[in-house]
C-alpha cells in the first residue's frame, strides 16, 4: 500500500509544472490549526490577561474601563479567595503525592510477568475514560449517607456510626481528595508504566547477578530511568489538579462552608455568578503566578540535587 | 528474573487491592442502577440487586431529556472531533518534519496551554462567543473544543508522524511534489491509523467535557449530558439516585466503548515523543 501511495504520487508530480516554486505549502498546512489557536486560544488568554486590569463586570451598559492594578489590590485583602488559595494547594498536594506513590506501585505490579495483568490494565483505564461529571455522581452514590456502599462497609464492619461525607466540615476536603486521586490514577500510571517499559532489562539482569536487593535495583536503575517521566508526569498532574473544576463542583459545589471551594470553583462564582469579570481574571492571573513560582522551584530543585 | 513465593503472591494482594479500589465505584453505580427504589431506601443496601429492574432507566428518560442531550453531545462531539484532526494533521507534519521558529513557537503553545486555568481563557471566550451571538448555541461549543482539543491531538500527531520514515517523502520532493501535494498523497494516508485514534481521544474529550458547556449553554434543550447530569444532581431525593445512577452509566458507555478501542494507540502515542527523544 505504502509502495502504490508512492508511486501514484510520482506519477502526479511529473504532470505538475517542472519549475520548483517557492515552496509556500508549509503555509498551507499550517494556518487551518494556526489561525483558530491565535484567534480562539491566543488571544482570548491575552485578552483574559488585560481584562485583570479592567472593571469588567457581565451585563453592564457603562463601557469598561482600566483600573490598573486595583483588582489584585482587592485580591490581596481578600481573605475568602486567600482561603480558597490555601485549599486548592492542601487538594493539588493532597491529589497529586499520594497518587504518584500509588500510581508507581501500579506500574511496578503492571511491570511484572503476573497473571490477570490484562485485566488489571483494562480495568485500570475506566476511571480516565468516564466524564469527570460521572465520577462525581458516582462517588456520591459511594459517599451516600443511607444508600451509600461506603457507610454500610464501615457499619458492617463494626467501624462505627456512617457519617455524611462531603457535607462533614472535618472530612469533606478529605473526601473528595480521595476521589481526586481515584480518577487520576489511570494517565499517571500509564506514563510510569511507559518509563518503566523503556527501562534498560540487561542493567537491571546485571544488578540482580551482583546481589543486590529490590530496593537497591530500583534506586540504582529504575528510578534513575523513569525520573523524566515521572518528573512530568507529577508536575502536570499538580497544574491540572491545581485548576481543576468539574470534579469538586459535581460532589460538593465547593461546600461545605467554602471547605472544599477549590480556586477555580470560586473564580467561577465571581465571574459567572456575581459577573465579575474582572475580578476573577486577576484570580486567574495570581493562579498562573504562582504556580509558575512553584513549578519553577520544583523542577529546578529536582533536576539539580536529585540524586542526593 | 526470580522472584520468592512469597514475594509473588504479595504481588497478587497488592494487584487484587487496586483492581477493587479502581473498580468498585463503578460496580456499585451499576448496581444503583438496576436497584428498585425500595431498595434504594433500604438502611442495609446490597451490592446486588435483590430485584433488578430497568425502571430507573425509564424514569430517567421521563425526568431529564436525555435523548436530546445525548443528541447534542454527539453532534458537538464528532463536529469537534472531526475539524481537530482535519486541521491538526497538517500542523504535526511541519511541526515534525521542520524545526523553525514556527514549530518551536507551535509546541511551546501546546505546553503553555496546560498551564492556565480555565477561568482566564472562558471569560474573554464569553465575551468573543457572545459578540458573534454564539453563546447557547453548539457551533459557539464545538469551536471552543476543537481548539482546546489541539494541543493533545498535536502532541499525539507528531509522534505519529515521526515515525513516518523521510525516505518516501524526500522521493517526492526529487520528483517535484510540493509540501501540499506530499503531505495529502504520501504521508496523509500512511497516517491514517493515527489519525483515527486522534479523532476519537478528541471525541472523548468533547463528550466528556463539562466546564466549557456549563457556562457556554443555557438552555436544557442545547445542553450537553454532563450539564444535563449535573441538573440532575440538584434535585436528589434518596428515590432519585436510582435514575440518577441510570444516566451516568449510560453517558458513560461510548467513551468507555472508543477507550477500550484505543486504549493502546493512546498510551502509545502519547508518551512516544517523552519516551524517545
Amino acid at each position: 500500500m505504502t509502495l502504490a501511495t508512492a508511486t501514484k504520487s510520482k506519477r502526479s508530480a511529473k504532470n505538475a509544472p517542472s519549475r520548483r516554486p517557492a515552496d509556500h505549502g508549509a503555509w498551507f498546512l499550517v494556518l487551518p490549526a494556526l489561525i483558530p489557536i491565535l484567534v480562539l486560544s491566543v488571544g482570548p488568554l491575552l485578552y483574559g490577561i488585560a481584562l485583570a486590569f479592567t472593571d469588567s463586570q457581565s451585563g453592564r451598559t457603562e463601557p469598561t474601563q482600566w483600573i490598573g492594578l486595583l483588582n489584585f489590590q482587592d485580591l490581596l485583602h481578600d481573605t475568602l479567595f486567600w482561603d480558597s488559595f490555601r485549599i486548592g494547594l492542601l487538594w493539588a498536594v493532597g491529589v497529586t503525592v499520594p497518587q504518584f506513590f500509588l500510581a508507581l506501585g501500579l506500574a511496578l505490579l503492571l511491570n511484572q510477568n503476573l497473571r490477570f495483568r490484562w485485566l488489571a490494565r483494562a480495568l485500570a483505564i475506566i476511571p480516565w475514560a468516564m466524564p469527570e461529571v460521572v465520577v462525581g455522581i458516582m462517588w456520591r452514590l459511594v459517599y451516600h449517607p443511607d444508600a451509600g456502599v461506603l457507610n454500610e462497609t464501615l457499619s458492617s464492619l463494626g467501624l462505627g456510626e456512617g457519617r455524611d461525607w462531603l457535607t462533614g466540615t472535618a472530612t469533606a476536603l478529605f473526601a473528595v481528595i480521595v476521589v481526586g486521586i481515584w480518577a487520576g490514577m489511570p494517565q499517571t500510571t500509564v506514563a510510569l508504566l511507559a518509563g518503566l517499559q523503556n527501562t534498560p532489562r540487561e542493567l537491571h539482569e546485571a544488578a540482580a547477578m551482583d546481589g543486590a536487593g529490590a530496593w537497591r535495583r530500583f534506586r540504582t536503575v529504575t528510578w534513575p530511568a523513569i525520573k523524566p517521566i515521572a518528573l512530568a508526569i507529577s508536575a502536570l498532574n499538580f497544574i491540572w489538579n491545581f485548576n481543576s473544576f468539574a470534579l469538586v463542583y459535581v460532589l460538593t459545589q465547593g461546600g461545605p462552608g467554602g471547605r472544599t471551594r477549590l480556586p477555580m470553583l470560586f473564580a467561577y462564582e465571581q465571574a459567572f455568578r456575581y459577573g465579575q469579570f474582572g475580578y476573577a481574571a486577576a484570580m486567574g492571573c495570581v493562579m498562573v503566578a504562582v504556580i509558575s513560582v512553584i513549578l519553577a522551584f520544583y523542577l529546578v530543585g529536582r533536576l539539580k540535587g536529585g540524586d542526593e | 528474573m526470580r522472584t520468592t513465593k512469597s514475594a509473588r503472591a504479595a504481588q497478587y494482594v497488592a494487584l487484587l487491592a487496586y483492581l477493587a479500589f479502581l473498580a468498585f465505584p463503578f460496580l456499585w453505580l451499576i448496581s444503583t442502577a438496576f436497584k428498585p427504589a425500595k431498595e434504594l431506601g433500604s438502611l442495609d443496601p446490597t451490592w446486588i440487586p435483590e430485584n433488578p429492574t430497568l425502571q430507573n432507566f425509564r424514569q430517567a428518560f421521563d425526568e431529564q431529556p436525555l435523548l436530546q442531550a445525548g443528541l447534542n453531545s454527539l453532534i458537538v462531539a464528532l463536529s469537534a472531533a472531526l475539524v481537530a484532526v482535519v486541521i491538526a494533521t497538517p500542523m504535526a507534519y511541519v511541526m515534525a518534519r521542520h524545526r523553525n521558529r514556527l514549530s518551536k513557537a507551535a509546541t511551546g503553545w501546546v505546553v503553555v496551554s496546560q498551564a492556565f486555568p480555565f477561568v482566564l481563557i472562558i471569560i474573554p471566550l464569553f465575551l468573543i462567543l457572545k459578540n458573534l451571538h454564539l453563546i447557547n448555541a453548539l457551533p459557539g461549543l464545538i469551536m471552543v473544543y476543537v481548539v482546546w482539543s489541539l494541543p493533545f491531538a498535536l502532541w499525539m500527531l507528531v509522534g505519529y508522524v515521526r515515525a513516518v520514515p523521510t525516505e518516501l517523502e524526500e522521493a517526492a520532493a526529487v520528483d517535484g511534489a510540493s509540501k501540499l501535494r506530499t503531505f495529502v498523497s504520501v504521508v496523509a494516508p500512511l497516517l491514517a491509523p493515527g489519525i483515527v485514534a486522534t479523532a476519537m481521544f478528541a471525541f472523548i474529550t468533547a463528550w466528556n467535557e463539562f466546564f466549557f458547556a456549563l457556562v457556554l449553554l443555557k438552555t436544557p434543550e442545547k445542553q450537553t449530558l454532563p450539564v444535563i447530569l449535573n441538573r440532575f444532581i440538584g434535585t436528589e431525593g434518596v428515590a432519585d439516585l436510582g435514575p440518577l445512577a441510570a444516566a451516568a452509566f449510560l453517558a458513560t458507555i461510548p467513551s468507555l466503548v472508543i477507550f477500550a478501542i484505543i486504549q493502546k494507540r493512546i498510551t502509545g502515542g502519547m508518551f512516544a515523543g517523552a519516551v524517545k527523544s
